[in-house]
């Protein structure tokens, strides 16, 4: 299928580049629905595949490319559920969005995440999957998670360590705190910094450049030099499902669902 | 570079982007009820901060401030 539209997001392809375009008010929160329509888009990747070389993710969103999980649908859902059915239920969430993110790793495309704005946890970790990242000057990259007693639970950390340097990860996983897309670049996080609003069309740009070169070789490349870290992958799930049912978390995602605090994307 | 001086090229940096007169913005006005912005925006401004700057400003710096002057203290402490 060349050409979808959903409701939280699309995808078309020209010129040999599939671009996925995310678009869900307020920035693109990941639930259920917009899971849906991942699933379906890497169902399609193969086809997809056949007559592309490139794949470009970015957001139709002002506010930013994502937010990350969508917090208030996983509080209101979980709230009437037991215990043991919560459990089940972010279970069951946790291995789909695996499967997703880790089928756009293992894409046989080249992948370029075309970042602007909000960039925050499970957003951050969508832009991870990818093999370049190209953002704007006013993207910020942010793990949010340990404020609400969790972990990255989209595959973020496993896929963060295998890009960058332990010390990097550690920053932002424990203090939370969000970087600029300068800061992003000279920890060899983003490949390419564009003007303001210029992401895509740089992201264009490149995939135009990456169609030069023979599919196979390129495909190989990528395999050899990104591999998938699946038993991190296996551990993350099973530590955020040891964290997610402690009072703690109820408690955390309470207090940011009924925040009326002027900063609750702040950490 | 001043305290005083940073606080108006903060002021400069918010008029221009927010679109609010540079007159109608004091030292110890609350940016958000000033300049009328959610927490998006604030991340905005404080990129635009940090690149004006040329510094990295953490934001659980910017927890509980809401004044411009305060913001200025904040940066001055990283420049």
């Amino acid at each position: 299928m060349n050409n979808f539209r959903g409701k939280t997001l699309s995808w078309h392809v020209a010129d040999g580049v599939v671009e996925l375009v995310l678009d869900r008010a307020p920035c693109n929160e990941i639930g259920l629905e917009t899971l849906g329509e991942l699933e379906h888009f890497v169902a399609s990747l193969e086809p997809l595949a056949r007559e592309s070389h490139a794949l470009i993710i970015s957001s139709a969103r002002q506010e930013g490319f994502c937010a990350g999980a969508d917090l208030r649908e996983l509080y209101r859902e979980s709230q009437p559920l037991a215990r043991e059915d919560r459990l089940i239920r972010v279970r069951d969430f946790l291995e789909r969005i695996h499967h997703v993110m880790n089928a756009l790793d293992d894409a046989p495309l080249t992948t370029i995440a075309a970042v602007h704005g909000v960039t925050f946890g499970g957003g951050f970790e969508l832009a991870l999957t990818c093999d370049l990242i190209i953002t704007d000057k006013m993207a910020r990259f942010c793990f949010p998670e340990l404020r609400l007693g969790l972990i990255p639970g989209f595959g973020g950390i496993p896929r963060l360590k295998r890009d960058l340097g332990n010390a990097v990860v550690r920053d932002l996983l424990l203090t939370g705190r969000s970087i600029n897309s300068t800061k992003a670049q000279s920890v060899g996080l983003v490949s390419q910094v564009a003007a303001e609003g210029d992401a895509l069309r740089v992201a264009r740009a490149t995939a135009a450049q990456i169609g030069k070169f023979d599919r196979d070789t390129a495909i190989a490349a990528k395999r050899f030099i990104k591999p998938i870290p699946y038993e991190e992958l296996r551990r993350e799930i099973d530590i955020f499902c040891d964290l997610f049912t402690r009072p703690a978390v109820e408690a955390g995602l309470r207090r940011f669902v009924e925040s009326t605090d002027a900063l609750p994307y702040l950490p | 570079m001043t305290l005083d001086t940073t606080t108006d090229e903060i002021l400069q940096l918010a008029a221009q982007h927010f679109k609010v007169p540079r007159a109608q913005l004091r030292p110890d006005d609350d940016f958000f009820k000033k300049l009328g912005i959610n927490s998006l925006q604030v991340l905005d401004l404080l990129t635009r901060i940090e690149q004006h700057f040329h510094i990295e400003l953490p934001d659980y710096e910017l927890q509980g401030v809401t004044d411009f002057r305060t913001l200025a203290e904040r940066i001055q402490s990283r420049l």
